[in-house]
């Protein structure tokens, strides 16, 4: 079995003083080993969440998970012992932020926390971490690596952050990497050279990576696979030129006839109308999506569906699906 | 010390309309249920309130309260005729508390409204009118906050002589710099938004503007500023009272209670030991207050 | 950073000569008379007429004050009315008394409040963080001088465990005596080995120190909570967790070191607030320090103490607010202290 991660059934809710909703309830994704898959959806249809929910770490404390199942190398995480949790996490699963503004702890040296990640999980003595974090400072295209490790984050740019950010969440060689819109921070030029590393992490060093972002362009250049979420749901998974070649689920036809090409010219660019709802604010049942889907019908209203095979590795979740290609 | 804890500046205030105060009234057994602690705060003051008001009424020995000499009833342990028990002269120390939190509110209240008139003009005034009046006002102010409050107070009182009006001058002229400085920085900001300058570009007179629109929308700032300032008051007067700066005796300050009492308090607990529950508690319920109202007209902090 | 103290010390200067202005006048400006309160009360009008030359009183009021702004920088500060003794003698002799409980209070202050905040930090709105906050709003909102008085009941009274006040008991300061190295006495009878003295003296240090700890501790306590909650909240902290660093690092180790700025600010404050806590402290435990001898002065009217005394306050002051902003700047690189000065 090559399958590195499977998550299934997970769900997961904000609870409030003021409001309760289920923010997730996902049927299932996978990764196999040494794959890309990117989760593709718009801000706050819970793709982050479901990073959060692999590793347990959620941004605030009213997020909890109600059900489901992670598993890594075919042990749940969700059921594992706190202590258990903590090996994996930076050694099996590391993970890379959205914003290296505010993910590098302002009052440290950044070696600090490198050298602190390696000898906890390599023994490795002072001279010989201090070597390691050089290795991987140097890996994701820092020069001068001992004297990085020297500065402040602040001392650096948005750039070098990220970078380091890569560094430290590589120096341990994880199986699994999970990117969380590592470039949306960043500058355009910037942003092609943290995706190179990060391809290149996966290409030499045989890494798994869960890429999480709302760019379908920057999907279309690197996933393998790809998955669409809408309102805590995937909605639409495959082959990523299949996905982008013949996307049948309403909701991904919107998504990619939304991406300006340069080909055509187009007065304005489609927009989908509505906004996406949690669906507790719905009632509860039925496709989320259903609002605003132009193919809606009674049912869809009715009864939420399920992610099914169209055809091997393509699964969508919607009764009405488009048959033709675009 | 509070500094870096000044509560935004709210948006306008709402219209004094029926719906209005029934919206904010809403609003406020609202922030009561979440901030318990605050409303654990506001429910003591309110009961200390109205022993202040009252008090006469529910003293069981009124004339104890100042002069009275019961010498065959000194010093008795607290019992069913003496909750608190009596002090060296015989005196009930229950009417004596209860007199002395009347006192303190007294003193409180006072104190407050002197520090308020001198500062809130003050700081009004140095605000909307910024430049070098602005810098001049400042700088003063400066000077009075650059040394702590008590000695201020304490220096200010040797210097006029012990008695209860001088030692709430003295607490009144260490206080209100917060006030002012408080003051100016919300007549600065609010000086910035549209609907001041709106007014100004139509003519307003400078003091219409100052009270009909600056001052009513820094109203929330100041009431968490009152009720943070107000237990610092009392605490600061007993301080001195207990000095000897303050209230003289016979006079039932809490403060002077407990000064007195310390000679005989080792073997007389109750002596010290209510007047300072007093003390401690009203002190204890003002932060409260303030806390709870701080965090919930501090947007920061509004959502979490 | 050294132009940043200059300029902080300057600005300090300023402060300083408002201060004395303000004190200068307010002692000129009182009804009583300080010449025939030299003299005492029996003295005549030709012998009050004498001391009013001897002490400068003839003079006009910009001569006088410059004469004592004068004496401010060469150490002349002015002769006790009540004990006819230099003031600034007398006040070095009982400054490290005050000192040594100052210290020993915030000590306890930081070592207690630190983990704690943290604790109610982490465990924010548990039933533990509403317990902290209600203990440190106690301690901030409780009188000294009853909390000192209600130790002395327990501790003393009831169970025996600690002596009632003054420094050190007579019979061991005169069976182990310590020279006077420092005025520090847990410093100097640690250097003399005189373990004696540095027992008992640590005996009668552990009451005023508790007392005077109690507002500090509120305040730490309060500061450390709602620092720790932020950092804790910010994204550095819990990319640490992804990264395998376990609970305990993140908020003792990464957490606790943003947090500690803003708290090393309030402490600063805090000493100044702890310098007139002295006054009721001493007054209580008998300890033989500056704040009881201030206030001896205050009552007494003995002018040049009070104004000896809010000058020193005010020096203090300022330099514990220019120390508190250099720690602040060591806490944290973001800050350039010579950029804001």
């Amino acid at each position: 079995m090559n399958e590195l991660l499977r998550v299934e059934q997970l769900r997961v809710r904000i609870e409030t003083r003021e409001r309760q909703v289920t923010a997730l309830d996902l049927d299932h994704i996978s990764l196999q080993k040494g794959e890309m898959l990117a989760l593709v959806g718009e801000t706050g249809s819970g793709k982050s969440l479901t990073a959060s929910s692999i590793l347990q770490l959620f941004p605030t404390a009213a997020a909890r998970i109600t059900g489901g199942r992670v598993l890594f190398n075919g042990t749940n995480l969700l059921e594992a012992s706190p202590s258990v949790m903590n090996g994996i996490r930076g050694k099996e699963i590391s993970m890379i932020f959205q914003d290296p503004m505010s993910s590098l702890n302002p009052v440290f040296r950044i070696g600090k926390v490198m050298l602190e990640i390696i000898r906890r999980y390599t023994g490795a003595g002072k001279k010989q971490a201090k070597q390691l974090a050089e290795e991987s400072l140097k890996f994701v295209g820092l020069p001068d690596p001992s004297g990085i490790m020297r500065r402040y984050p602040h001392e650096l740019s948005g750039g070098q952050r990220q970078r380091v950010a890569i560094a430290m969440a590589m120096v341990c060689k994880p199986k699994l990497l999970i990117a969380d819109e590592p470039t949306t921070a960043l500058d355009v030029t910037i942003q092609s050279q943290i995706l190179y590393l990060i391809n290149k992490l996966k290409e030499e060093e045989g890494m798994s990576v869960l890429f999480i972002t709302h760019n379908l362009g920057i999907v279309s250049q690197m996933a393998d696979r790809i998955a669409v979420m809408y309102a805590g749901s995937i909605v639409e998974t495959g082959r990523t030129d299949e996905v982008f070649r013949f996307p049948r689920h309403p909701y991904t036809r919107l998504l990619l006839d939304a991406i300006p090409r340069l080909r055509e010219r187009r007065d304005r660019l489609p927009v989908i109308a509505g906004t996406a709802v949690l669906k507790e604010a719905a009632g509860g049942q039925g496709c989320s999506f259903a609002g605003r889907c132009p193919r809606a019908t009674k049912r869809c209203t009715a009864e939420k569906p399920q992610l099914r095979a169209v055809v091997s590795s393509h699964e969508i979740a919607c009764f009405h699906p488009w048959e033709e290609e675009r | 010390m509070n500094s870096n804890s000044l509560p935004a500046p709210l948006p306008p205030v709402i219209e004094e309309t029926s719906a209005g105060r029934a919206y904010k009234l809403k609003e406020f057994i609202l922030f009561l249920r979440v901030h318990k602690l605050a409303a654990i705060g506001l429910s003591i003051i309110v009961i200390l309130l109205i022993i202040a008001v009252i008090g006469p009424l529910i003293s069981p020995y009124p004339d104890d309260a100042y002069k009275a000499v019961h010498l065959e009833n000194k010093l008795l342990p607290p019992s069913w005729a003496h909750l608190f028990g009596t002090d060296e002269l015989g005196r009930d120390l229950l009417t004596r508390t209860i007199y002395g939190t009347r006192l303190s509110f007294q003193i409180g209240i006072s104190v407050i409204l002197l520090s308020i008139l001198i500062g809130i003009p003050y700081g009004l005034i140095s605000g909307y009118f910024g430049g070098w009046v602005d810098n001049v006002m400042m700088r003063v102010c400066e000077v009075f906050l650059s040394f702590p409050s008590m000695l201020l107070s304490i220096s200010i009182v040797a210097l006029l002589g012990p008695s209860l009006n001088n030692m709430m001058l003295s607490i009144a002229l260490s206080w209100w710099p917060w006030f002012a400085r408080l003051m100016r920085s919300e007549a600065v900001a609010i000086k910035e938004r549209g609907f001041v300058e709106a007014a100004k570009s139509m003519g307003v007179h400078p003091l219409v503007i100052i009270f009909r629109h600056i001052w009513p929308n820094s109203l929330s700032v100041i009431i968490v500023q009152i009720s943070m300032a107000f237990g610092s008051v009392i605490l600061t007067a007993a301080s001195l009272s207990f000095l000897g700066l303050g209230a003289q005796p016979p006079t039932p300050e809490w403060g002077l209670i407990i000064s007195t009492g310390r000679a005989y308090f080792l073997t007389n607990w109750w002596y010290v030991t209510f007047p300072g529950v007093f003390i401690l508690l009203t002190v204890m319920a003002f932060n409260f207050l303030g806390d709870g109202l701080r965090d919930y007209l501090d947007p920061k902090t509004r959502n979490s | 950073m050294i132009r940043f103290i200059i300029k902080r010390l300057l600005l300090g200067l300023f402060v300083l000569a408002g201060v004395s202005v303000i004190t200068f006048t307010v002692a000129r400006v009182v009804p009583s008379d300080p010449a025939a309160r030299w003299v005492g009360p029996r003295a005549n009008a030709e012998q009050i007429a004498a001391a009013r030359i001897e002490l400068g009183l003839d003079k006009p009021l910009p001569q006088q004050y410059i004469t004592y702004m004068k004496g401010l920088f060469t150490g002349d500060w002015g002769t006790s009315i009540r004990t006819h003794q230099p003031v600034l003698r007398e006040l070095l002799s009982f400054l490290p008394s005050s000192l040594e409980l100052i210290l020993a209070g915030m000590l306890i202050a930081v070592v207690i409040g630190i983990p704690l905040g943290v604790i109610s930090a982490v465990k924010k709105d548990s039933w533990i963080d509403q317990l902290t906050r209600t203990f440190s709003v106690g301690g901030v909102s409780i009188p000294t001088f009853w909390l000192g008085l209600i130790l002395q009941l327990v501790f003393f009274r009831q169970l025996s465990l600690f002596p009632l006040g003054e420094r050190v008991s007579t019979n061991t300061s005169l069976l182990y005596p310590i020279d006077n190295w420092t005025g520090f006495y847990l410093l100097d009878s640690l250097l003399q080995g005189n373990f004696d003295f540095f027992k008992d003296a640590a005996l009668h240090l552990v009451l005023p120190a508790l007392t005077m700890a109690a507002y500090p501790l509120g305040l730490v306590i309060r500061m450390i909570r709602s620092s720790m909650i932020d950092v804790l909240g910010e994204e550095h902290i819990r990319v640490l967790k992804a990264y395998g660093i376990p609970a305990w690092r993140r908020v003792f180790v990464y957490g606790l070191k943003n947090a500690l700025g803003p708290t090393a600010t309030s402490l600063g404050l805090t000493f100044a607030y702890a310098l007139t806590s002295t006054f009721l402290i001493e007054a209580v435990f008998s300890w033989p320090g500056l704040g009881m001898y201030a206030s001896q002065a205050i009552l007494a009217n003995d002018y040049p103490v009070t104004m000896a005394i809010t000058f020193l306050v005010t020096v203090t002051y300022i330099l514990i607010n220019l120390l508190v902003d250099v720690v602040v700047a060591m806490l944290d690189p973001r800050i350039k202290l010579y950029q804001n000065a």
